[in-house]
């Protein structure tokens, strides 16, 4: 590690400001200007790492700059390596990096959008978390108030790219979907029946919730972290409990760590039960999604017998775990654990004993290797497509670290194998809360806290169900939150989707997309 | 093919019979808070804990008035945990749907101390006359026979919380369809839509656009918290609120999110409504006293 920074020094005395490690294993080199363009490329080349995300803040009326922060880990490597880049608030813009890293294209336009800065070379860089509809704003500003009261919208929403061609025409669906889902427009360019490509139009389901974490005291953030997406309430408390239990120092009780481990596994296998059956009834084969139905309503029984709530809400504190669980909570884990465990197998047995379903997932939705490494792709998605990367083996928190399991990973990339992915990961969550079961000590299951300094900054990732999740907070005054950045898998793996429909036929959109869940309101936030 | 049946058949039918039995609950299992007004000595605690503004205090002239809002409110227990006179507790009560907004504010007037602590409450007001879930649902269920209701579902910037229990009212245990019930792929098939919220500024003409497509007439009902009064959400820059702030709402669940069955008691209630409106809008047509008298017992 300090070769790495010795290394950097040498090679960029000029850019390099000062490197400090505030909190352990995450390393933040400030830089003298913008341009990180020679940084970056020297750490992915030559350290083989994986940009993980990129956000900005507003520290004008404190420090009369705004930084840009960009984030990179290495598989193995435990430390976080966070390059801190000042803009100075005359010159409001930073060279992009986008057509380098596609990973990053979405997360640079958000900070055009939402902080005015403009990524100068970025390839295409129309608004994306602001409907073009939009009045000239920069929402995360900290001149911008939370409660600004905009003027009705006029014009276009998006101007789509249009599609020429003899037997061409577009399909545009949304943002009013015909299932039960989020909100979200798609248009399709289609010849015939196979789709040439794919355009998305996100952020319906925009909240303000960045702005909003700014105006909260951190025990009801909390509660705002779980409204952040519905289906991973739970990961996404504990990354953001996680963030700030970092910047605070405060020591998680062993007990705490345990039950937040065995809750987050809870709410993979919910989910996971509920897409194995989904991905199966958007070809047909709805049996098996009754029988998953039936499966995952066993598992939110017992989230509901742990947390008092079905989707675990109202459980994770500042510190660790709002209620401890007494010894007959416990049993009811392994009792249902049990059941769900034969039930699951029954499941995939039925799916893969059907010879038509087995047809229309298997080389259906193809997201290539390559392509994934390209774009960044996180999670069930990528590590179906060989991107082997799991934060919980990478950079373990809780108690995964003393927990055995194995990650799947195929290379097939196409619906069957982003399917079979989750099928493995039911299996080792299930080894894994057995395990911890085994060790589960006795103890507090929450920290007493104290009112935290005002400054402190933090990293915090987990791994969702649907891949990683990644929160970073900067404590204010008075126990508030100055600045909370909120990156769901989903920002990454959109772009996955976009790829993986292309040339296969639109009555298969359904199920592709299916399989890889992403969450719309984990986007747009 | 053999395996699938030999399941289905081992597993046999896993309907749970609600609303005609309570389902089960857990006993670790959060419904809405209860207040005994007159014990509370201090509101402040609970307010404070409150993570979305649910209990609300206005001091003023030595009265404190307490607004306590079951539209704002995610069950989360803070405000049992924070209370330290013991007047708050959290309760198994679910079946909080109504069909007037104000029914879920409760009010009361209190004597302001100068440390802080109030007491002599002078008022209670707008206690909900929260609807009886067995009576209504009888009879909305009786007027239900013979016919069946078309749903579609708007999701105007939820997080997908309520979406999940949306989802599981189609499993095999919630089965919604048992009650002649289904969700629908376009607003032009539907009788009601389902809104959850709270309604982004994005979301905002979709919305619109959807009950002016979802023919006449037509109830709509507000989903969760955030569906009720934006929740946690709020009203800001990117939302508007609840769903009542856009389009006007019939029948409002509480919870965050609100559980199968509180879903399917709000459904049901709001069922009682499309039967009058239909009524009221094409009388010559539907003749219900002409209906032989439903039979008692419930399907």
């Amino acid at each position: 590690m300090t070769t790495f920074f010795d290394e950097l020094h040498a090679l960029f005395p000029d850019l390099i400001r000062s490197v400090e490690e505030t909190v352990p294993d995450q390393v933040v080199v400030l830089l003298n200007g913008p341009d990180v363009t020679a940084i970056v490329r020297y750490i992915l080349a030559a350290h083989q790492r994986r940009i993980v995300t990129v956000f900005a803040e507003d520290r004008v009326n404190a420090e009369g700059v705004f930084y840009n922060y960009y984030v990179f880990d290495r598989p193995g490597d435990p430390s976080w390596v966070i390059l801190k880049a000042p803009i100075p608030e005359r010159f409001p813009s930073f060279p992009s990096l986008a057509a380098e890293l596609p990973a990053i294209n979405w997360q640079e336009r958000e900070i055009q959008d939402w902080f005015g800065l403009e990524a100068v070379g970025h390839p295409n860089p129309r608004r994306v978390a602001l409907h073009d509809n939009w009045p000239d704003v920069q929402p995360l500003r900290k001149s911008f108030s939370l409660d600004t009261v905009l003027p009705p919208f006029e014009g276009e929403r998006h101007v789509y790219r249009p599609t020429y061609g003899e037997g061409v025409f577009q399909i545009p669906v949304g943002p009013v979907h015909a299932g039960i889902i989020e909100p979200g427009h798609f248009n399709f360019a289609v010849a015939g029946e196979p789709i040439l490509y794919l355009q998305l139009r996100m952020f319906y389901t925009h909240k303000g919730t960045e702005k909003l974490f700014e105006s909260l005291p951190i025990h009801r953030a909390v509660f705002l972290a779980e409204s952040i997406s519905g289906d991973s309430a739970f990961s996404h408390g504990v990354a953001f409990c996680q963030a700030v239990e970092r910047a605070a120092e405060i020591d998680v009780p062993t007990r705490a760590q345990f039950l937040r481990t065995i809750l987050l596994e809870l709410e993979r296998i919910a989910n996971h039960i509920a897409d194995v059956g989904a991905i199966a009834t958007d070809v047909g084969f709805v049996i098996a999604n009754a029988h998953a139905g039936r499966v995952r309503e066993l598992v939110l029984g017992l989230n509901e017998t742990l947390t008092g709530s079905r989707v675990l809400r109202g459980m994770i504190a500042i510190g660790g775990v709002r209620r401890d669980l007494r010894p007959v909570q416990v049993e009811a884990i392994e009792k249902t654990l049990k059941v769900v465990e034969c039930e699951f197998r029954d499941l995939v047995a039925i799916i893969q004993s059907s010879d038509s379903t087995r047809d229309r997932l298997e080389h259906t939705g193809i997201l290539r290797p390559e392509k994934a490494l390209t774009l960044g792709i996180v999670g069930v998605a990528g590590r179906a497509s060989g991107i082997d990367c799991d934060i919980r083996r990478d950079h373990p928190y809780e108690a995964y670290s003393q927990l055995p399991f194995k990650v799947p990973v195929y290379r097939a990339g196409d619906v069957r194998h982003r399917m079979q992915v989750r099928i493995d990961e039911v299996g080792e969550s299930i080894q894994i809360i057995r395990a911890a079961l085994a060790l589960l000590p006795d103890g507090p299951h929450r920290a007493p806290t104290q009112p935290i300094p005002r400054g402190r900054c933090a990293l915090s990732a987990v791994e969702g169900w649907r891949g990683e999740i990644v929160h970073w907070v900067r404590i204010g005054e008075g126990n508030r939150i100055e600045r909370c950045k909120v990156k769901d898998p989903s920002i990454n793996n959109w772009p996955a989707v976009v790829e993986a429909v292309e040339g296969n036929i639109i009555a298969d959109f359904p199920v592709i997309n299916k399989s890889f869940n992403l969450s719309y309101s984990g986007t747009d936030r | 093919m053999f395996k699938i049946l030999q399941k289905s058949f081992s597993v046999g039918s896993a309907t749970a019979d609600y609303p005609r039995l309570a389902p089960h609950l857990a006993e670790q299992f959060r419904g809405c808070p209860e207040f005994d007004f007159a014990a509370w000595s201090d509101a402040r605690p609970a307010a404070e804990a409150c993570p979305t503004g649910a209990i609300a205090l206005h001091d003023s002239d030595g009265v404190r008035q307490v607004t306590v809002d079951y539209g704002l409110c995610i069950f989360c227990g803070e405000c049992e945990q924070a209370s330290i006179d013991g007047a708050v507790r959290m309760t198994q009560q679910f079946e909080l749907a109504v069909t007037d907004r104000r029914d879920l504010i409760l009010r009361a007037e209190y004597t302001l101390h100068p440390d802080g602590t109030h007491a002599g409450l002078q008022l209670a007001a707008n206690c909900p006359v929260l609807e009886e879930p067995g009576k209504r649902i009888a009879e909305a269920i009786r007027n239900l026979l013979g016919r069946s209701l078309a749903i579609r579902q708007v999701d105007a910037g939820s997080c997908n919380g309520c979406e999940l229990e949306i989802v599981a009212l189609n499993n095999p245990v919630h089965d919604i369809e048992r009650f002649g019930i289904h969700f629908v792929a376009s607003p032009r098939h539907a009788d009601m839509l389902l809104v959850t919220g709270p309604v982004t500024r994005n979301m905002e003409l979709a919305l619109r656009k959807t009950l002016a497509a979802t023919p006449d007439p037509k109830v709509v009902v507000a989903v969760g918290a955030c569906g009720i009064s934006g929740g946690i959400f709020g009203t800001n820059y990117a939302t508007m609120g609840g769903v009542d702030a856009v389009i006007p709402v019939d029948v409002y669940i509480p919870g965050c999110p609100p559980r199968p069955e509180a879903l399917l008691q709000g459904i049901l209630l709001a069922l009682g409504r499309v039967w009058h409106r239909r009524l009221d809008s094409r009388p010559h047509r539907l003749g219900m006293r002409e209906l032989p008298p439903p039979p008692d017992s419930m399907p």
